[in-house]
């Protein structure tokens, strides 16, 4: 089938007033900025529909594959293009209808002529268009009120467009235009869905990990990686900071009793990552924390975690069943990449019995005898910064 | 020396022998160790993985590196069959597989499975009809090959398939060693196999590679035990500079397939038309068969004398197939075929090939031409 151009319709942007032009542009920004690599793509925004096109086949292909991950798209159409000829037009609806589900379902034919020279008319081409589909594709009845398939189909001098109304889109608001966070990273599961649900707010991300060597390996760190490329797939870039965290792991285990280092080790993280906050401007943190999942993520040990700053910690994931945080990571792919069996930082010096209920007076007191703040800014300094996606030409492409 | 004998080998590509030394050199680590150098030798095999399965279209995970042919073949017939014995106990091959495919088959027999042959005509292309017939639903695994090595024979492969996932629940595995880089090869859904073999050496790669691909997840026992690598489907440690050369090959043999295929077919008809100018000569490949094989069988001549006489002229060729050829007996794609049998002691097989001019084919005519007078027509 060829291809004329992918219509977009918006999501939630519509609903926007005077800032609607903002939103508008900034998914066209996301959309040229995630197709960087697809040199003949042209865009073409409208107050209501965005409309991507390219000559190239091939590029309309991966652009269709990409498509679906990109927020602030509520759906989109993939419009056909054929000979203004009976007989061409006849087989292209068959060839588009053919590729849904169409068994079972109602159906109409909804025609427009522009070029009205042409032989048939408006009522002559539904009549023809329609009766062969139907056909050859039988299972399927007519009905003209909100049939389930309708086939547009727009005849102009030297083309004729077609489409059928079908594949749903990410949702949400385009990334960026609700300003940027910065996701602690642990390479678990939960954290990248964190991400995803952020994103979808239209939230840009920047990622921050512990490295703890030798302690966590290079293995566990390829797995952050793999995992921030994954997620820089539903667009923008992502940036991922890695804090040398080894330094100040041992001095917690030596200065606080060991049922509360873990989290001592959270807050000791929090402070980190609001100092790299800082510096990156973005407007709050973010976790893959969920409630009651593990003994630092009661509501006291939150408690205890959220005490170090008073910068918003959005945690995404809070009321979530793990079952159903497992089903989204397996949708955005990054549940294969989670499971893979590498300690992190968090496991490495887990107590036998860590506290659940953590009281924050007393957790300043414990870490009042440790002068933790020249670490802290000397981690910050010494973080490695990665950025995401990767591009495919990395430094094995030679010997590729 | 002209080589026309692609089909039982083609010599290294320079950049895949380049690839191999190099990959040797930088990233000899085991991918499975945890170190720096094992996790970069690693992410190394994940690119090579990703390469083939984005040409092959399916997910980097179904891509199980081997050694070979022999050893996909076997690994999906045995690995399947067993695996998933409970669909079925009926193995369906055609009458002219590859030996790998053939005696696997028959390896099973003594597990409890059957094996039967789908018949083909005589251009060596299966029937349809007698296909439809012996797939019951007991079937667990149809192997049947895309094109055959000996005499070019192309397979309707997408009938082959829909006729599978209609009627059973069995797998379709397709030997594509001899199609590979000659004429597209990849998963189609429904409309194509489940499981694919390809070998490195008939793609201008090294001996010793290939790879078993499958369409999605399915399940398939390991055929070699032992650390589980390869997502426990082929223990041993992955040779990761052959993957990576095989990776190279595969992707070079992708990038030229449309034009090979173009000028291959061109010469193949190009030789139909000059072989069948000999009364005594029957083409058994045809121009609807794949573009690069041409084999043809000389009334009352044993093939072997046809190579040596060939070969004294300058010319590479082989007799049916390079590994029946050291045997006497008729091979049983030319069995399967039922030519005259006057003819059948008399094939001789032409494959191109990279590097091959039109030059050559125009020398070969004329040196073929020669040979007869010699033998023929004295």
């Amino acid at each position: 089938m060829k291809w004329h151009e992918i219509l977009i319709r918006y999501g939630e942007i519509t609903t926007k007033g005077k800032n609607r032009k903002l939103f508008i542009n900034r998914l066209k920004e996301n959309l040229r900025y995630t197709f960087a690599d697809i040199p003949n793509m042209r865009i073409r925004s409208e107050r209501d529909r965005m409309y991507l096109s390219s000559e190239v086949d091939t590029e309309m292909e991966e652009i269709l594959n990409r498509l679906p991950y990109i927020f602030g798209i509520h759906s989109f159409s993939p419009v056909a293009e054929c000979e203004p000829t009976v007989e061409a037009m006849k087989e292209l609806a068959v060839e588009i209808v053919q590729g849904l589900d169409y068994e079972g379902k109602t159906f109409k034919v909804n025609a427009k002529r522009s070029f009205k020279n042409f032989p048939l008319d408006t009522y002559e081409l539904q009549q023809t268009i329609g009766s062969h589909v139907l056909g050859t594709l039988p299972g399927m009845t007519v009905q003209m009120k909100k049939p389930d398939i309708e086939l547009r189909v727009e005849v102009r001098e030297k083309a004729v467009y077609m489409m059928v109304d079908v594949i749903a889109g990410a949702g949400g608001l385009p990334i960026g235009s609700n300003g940027k966070a910065l996701l602690l990273l642990s390479g678990g599961i939960d954290s990248p869905v964190a991400a995803y649900y952020m994103m979808k707010r239209g939230v840009r991300i920047e990622a921050i990990h512990f490295f703890s060597p030798p302690f966590t390996s290079d293995q566990s760190l390829t797995k952050v990686k793999e995992l921030c490329d994954k997620i820089s797939r539903f667009g923008g870039n992502i940036r991922l900071h890695i804090i040398p965290f080894t330094e100040t792991q041992q001095t917690i285990q030596n200065s606080v009793p060991e049922n509360v280092t873990m989290t001592s080790t959270r807050r000791m993280m929090m402070k980190i990552s609001d100092e790299v906050r800082k510096e990156i401007d973005a407007k709050a943190l973010v976790t893959g924390e969920n409630l009651g999942q593990v003994a630092s993520q009661t509501l006291e040990s939150l408690a205890a975690i959220n005490d170090v700053t008073t910068t918003p910690i959005l945690r995404p994931l809070i009321t979530f069943d793990k079952l159903e945080i497992i089903d989204v990571a397996q949708k955005i792919g990054t549940y294969d990449i989670s499971i893979r069996p590498y300690e992190d930082c968090c496991t490495v010096f887990t107590p036998a019995n860590p506290k659940t209920k953590p009281r924050v007076e007393k957790m300043n007191y414990y870490e009042s005898f440790t002068d933790f703040e020249e670490m802290i800014q000397r981690a910050v300094k010494n973080r490695e910064i990665h950025s995401f996606p990767k591009t495919k030409s990395d430094d094995f492409s030679e010997l590729l | 020396m002209i080589y026309l004998d692609h089909s039982a080998t083609t010599k290294p590509n320079k950049s895949v022998l380049e690839t191999f030394v190099q990959a040797n050199e930088r990233y000899y680590a085991n991918p499975a160790s945890l170190h720096q150098m094992g996790v970069e030798t690693n992410t190394l095999l994940s690119r090579a993985r990703e390469q083939i399965a984005a040409i092959i279209k399916t997910e980097p995970e179904q891509i199980i590196f081997t050694s070979g042919g022999t050893e996909s073949n076997n690994f999906a017939i045995k690995g399947l069959a067993r695996a998933n014995k409970h669909r079925g106990t009926k193995i369906l091959i055609s009458a002219i597989e590859h030996a790998s495919v053939e005696e696997s088959a028959k390896a099973l027999e003594k597990e409890g499975y059957t094996v039967e042959k789908v018949q083909v005509n005589e251009y060596g292309v299966i029937s349809i009809e007698d296909l439809k017939k012996k797939l019951t639903k007991d079937t667990v695994i149809v192997s049947i090959m895309h094109v055959n090595n000996e005499i070019g024979a192309l397979q309707p492969i997408s009938e082959i398939a829909r006729i599978v996932h209609e009627n059973s629940r069995a797998f379709f595995h397709m030997d594509a060693v001899q199609s590979f880089g000659k004429i597209p090869v990849h998963f189609a859904g429904e409309e194509g196999p489940d499981a694919l073999t390809v070998s490195g050496h008939k793609i201008n790669g090294l001996k010793g590679t290939g790879f078993l691909a499958l369409r999605k997840q399915v399940n398939i026992e390991t055929i070699i035990h032992g650390g589980g690598q390869e997502m426990g489907l082929r223990s041993g440690t992955v040779a990761v500079p052959q993957a990576v050369a095989l990776a190279k090959a595969v992707r070079m043999a992708h990038e030229t397939q449309p034009a090979h295929e173009e000028q291959f077919s061109q010469w193949r008809d190009d030789l139909h038309a000059f072989l069948q100018q000999f009364p005594y000569v029957r083409t058994l490949s045809s121009n609807k068969g794949a573009p690069h094989i041409v084999s043809c069988a000389v009334q009352g001549l044993r093939g072997e004398i046809l190579v040596n006489a060939m070969q004294h002229e300058g010319f590479i060729i082989s007799t049916s197939s390079a590994c029946s050829s050291k045997d006497h007996s008729i091979s049983h794609v030319v069995k399967a075929i039922e030519i005259d049998p006057s003819y059948e002691k008399g094939v001789i097989r032409i494959s191109l090939g990279e590097g091959i001019t039109e030059k050559d084919i125009q020398a070969f005519k004329t040196a073929f031409k020669k040979v007869m007078m010699q033998v023929k027509e004295f």
